[in-house]
């Protein structure tokens, strides 16, 4: 671009800094920024920085690229600011907006500093205002990477929390819990165990909590619930590995585990699925 | 998709048609296998009451699209008896007829929003939310 | 009138309950039923419900009511093949159907009928057969 090196806006930035940034800032709180997710202070910060890397970095004359090097620190601080307001809740367009919003002040310096060059004027805004525009789309970018980087994130935790059902022989599976049970990761690998219940034609399944510090009256009834929907099914659940505080929290929440087997550990539930099933019978004989 | 169908409820076939109104809904608001089985339960749970007790009546299907926030509500009108003791009702086990007297109280439970208006001598609506 | 058709196997008998089932249907199956194994002096009964999409207290009673019934008859009762979904919605629900059998599947509710009547008894389609 014919600016390239000529462009006054470094000059005026450098002499008007403190007021390019007061009407700036006057001109992002006039929008309504959201005060409940950020300090005026820290927005105060921001502006300072952005504008200092960014009187830097058109210094270069290059007002064209914002992906070349003379850019690199402008870039970074924007990923940063970006990436905090998508996770304090801020929307695509109030984050975009940090952005847009330094046109007026800095097109206003502009005005009163080149009014009487109409054609430089003019050159100096679409310049300037190309530039916004190119570093404004950046931070959306940004925004809209955060956002799937944290439904990615989701994504895994959802993946670990699906604990694998495991055949532990024919017709026998076991689901070992491990970790904190809550209700929704409860119910969750509850669907999971009767689904593999089905495909696998399994009569028992083994449900072993050893791995798990405490349970709730919520977790407790969907334990309970499984276990009826099992049967519904056609299928017994044995639980096994109750850990002795677990045992008192349940009669202390008054769940009813009457009519549920429950063992104290998985090898005891295991030998007991073996023997419920066709296999205990057939090697209950003497082999000798 | 449509947004609400109005069906009446007058004979047991009836019940049938609403059960399977409210799958389709639920089905193309892509709610899990689980969440549609609950409340096209439910909703056959209160199909039979207001044709059993309530003498008849209808129900009105709506999808429900709230931003992200998608779900199907239920809304059955009968103009028969009402219910006297609404708390009684909703007791499980509770009931005037030969039922098992599970109908409202289990259908409280497979549903996300759940509210009971009933005048004696005029009626009663009862009406359902399930979210996604 | 429709009807449920009912299967005659050696000593059992099997119903598949297809799709949507309504009120009278299931009515009508009852006394069916009860008539049926009377009549064939069954011992067990097999209900597979894997094609039902949903249990509500009405569908719920009737299974239950069969079993009673069918108890008095001397015949077992095994429910087989509900579904995860409708399980959990029926537990939901509050129904646990607490004096039913149950099994996975025909082949595995045919197995408990015949290791509870006794292989003697076995109503086995190829039962006859074998000889
Ligand atoms: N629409 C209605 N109109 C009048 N009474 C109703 C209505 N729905 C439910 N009831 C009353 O509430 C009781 C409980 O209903 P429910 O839990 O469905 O059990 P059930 O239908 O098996 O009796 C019914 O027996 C009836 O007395
Ligand atoms: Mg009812």
């Amino acid at each position: 671009m014919s600016l390239n090196g000529q462009s006054k806006i470094p000059q005026i930035l450098k002499n008007h800094e403190a007021e390019v940034l007061a009407d700036w800032l006057g001109e992002q709180m006039a929008a309504g920024i959201r005060k409940d997710l950020l300090k005026e202070i820290e927005l105060r910060e921001e502006c300072r920085e952005f504008l200092e890397l960014f009187t830097d970095a058109i210094q270069q004359g290059n007002l064209t690229n914002i992906q070349s090097t003379e850019w690199r620190s402008v870039r970074e601080m924007l990923t940063s600011v970006s990436r905090t307001r998508t996770q304090k809740g801020f929307t695509p367009t109030e984050t975009a907006n940090f952005v847009f919003s330094f046109k007026q002040p800095l097109f206003k310096r502009l005005r009163q500093e080149l009014g009487q060059n109409g054609e430089a004027l003019v050159e100096e805004i679409l310049s300037a205002s190309n530039l916004i525009d190119k570093l404004g789309l950046w931070t959306t970018e940004i925004y809209q990477k955060t956002r799937e980087e944290v439904i990615l994130r989701q994504q895994e935790e959802l993946m670990e929390l699906s604990t694998p059902v495991v055949k532990l022989w024919e017709g026998i599976l076991a689901l070992p819990i491990i970790g904190t049970l809550d209700s929704a990761r409860t119910q969750i690998m509850m669907e999971s165990l009767l689904e593999m219940i089905v495909q696998t034609g399994s009569q028992v399944a083994i449900i072993d909590i050893t791995g798990v510090p405490t349970v709730d009256t919520l977790t407790a009834q969907h334990l309970l619930k499984t276990v009826t929907a099992a049967r519904l099914m056609g299928a017994d659940c044995i639980i096994s590995g109750i850990r002795p505080q677990i045992a008192q929290t349940i009669v202390y929440l008054g769940v009813d585990l009457a009519d549920i087997t429950t063992k104290a550990s998985l090898a005891d539930a295991f030998v007991l699925a073996l023997k419920r099933s066709g296999f205990a019978i057939a090697r209950s004989k003497p082999t000798i | 998709m449509q947004k609400n169908e109005i069906i009446s409820i007058n004979s047991s076939s009836d019940v049938v048609l609403v059960r399977q109104a409210v799958r389709q809904f639920a089905v193309e608001l892509a709610f899990s296998l689980i969440n549609q089985t609950k409340i096209v339960t439910g909703a056959s749970e209160l199909a039979r009451n207001t044709l059993e007790h309530g003498g008849g009546g209808t129900v009105n299907i709506e999808a429900l699209d709230r931003g992200t926030r998608r779900g199907l509500r239920l809304t059955f009108e009968d103009s028969g008896p009402g219910i006297p003791d609404i708390e009684l009702a909703l007791k499980d086990g509770f009931t005037t007829g030969n039922g098992l007297g599970m109908g409202l109280s289990g259908t409280k439970r497979l549903v996300n929003e759940f509210e009971i208006v009933s005048r004696v001598g005029e009626g009663t609506r009862i009406t359902i939310t399930k979210w996604k | 009138m429709e009807r449920i058709a009912i299967l005659q196997m050696g000593h059992f008998l099997l119903v598949t309950i297809q799709v949507d089932m309504h009120d009278h249907l299931a009515m009508t199956l009852q006394d069916d039923l009860t008539n049926r194994i009377s009549k064939t002096s069954a011992r067990g009964v097999l209900i597979d419900i894997s094609a039902l999409e949903i249990v509500d207290s009405f569908i719920g009673r009737i299974l239950a009511n069969i079993a009673k019934m069918s108890r008095i008859l001397d015949a077992e009762t095994v429910v087989v093949g509900m579904q995860p979904a409708v399980a959990i919605t029926l537990v939901e629900l509050g129904l646990s159907l607490k004096g039913i059998r149950t099994a996975l599947n025909v082949e595995k509710g045919m197995a408990l009928l015949r290791s509870s009547l006794g292989d003697s008894q076995g109503g086995s389609m190829d039962g006859d057969a074998e000889k």
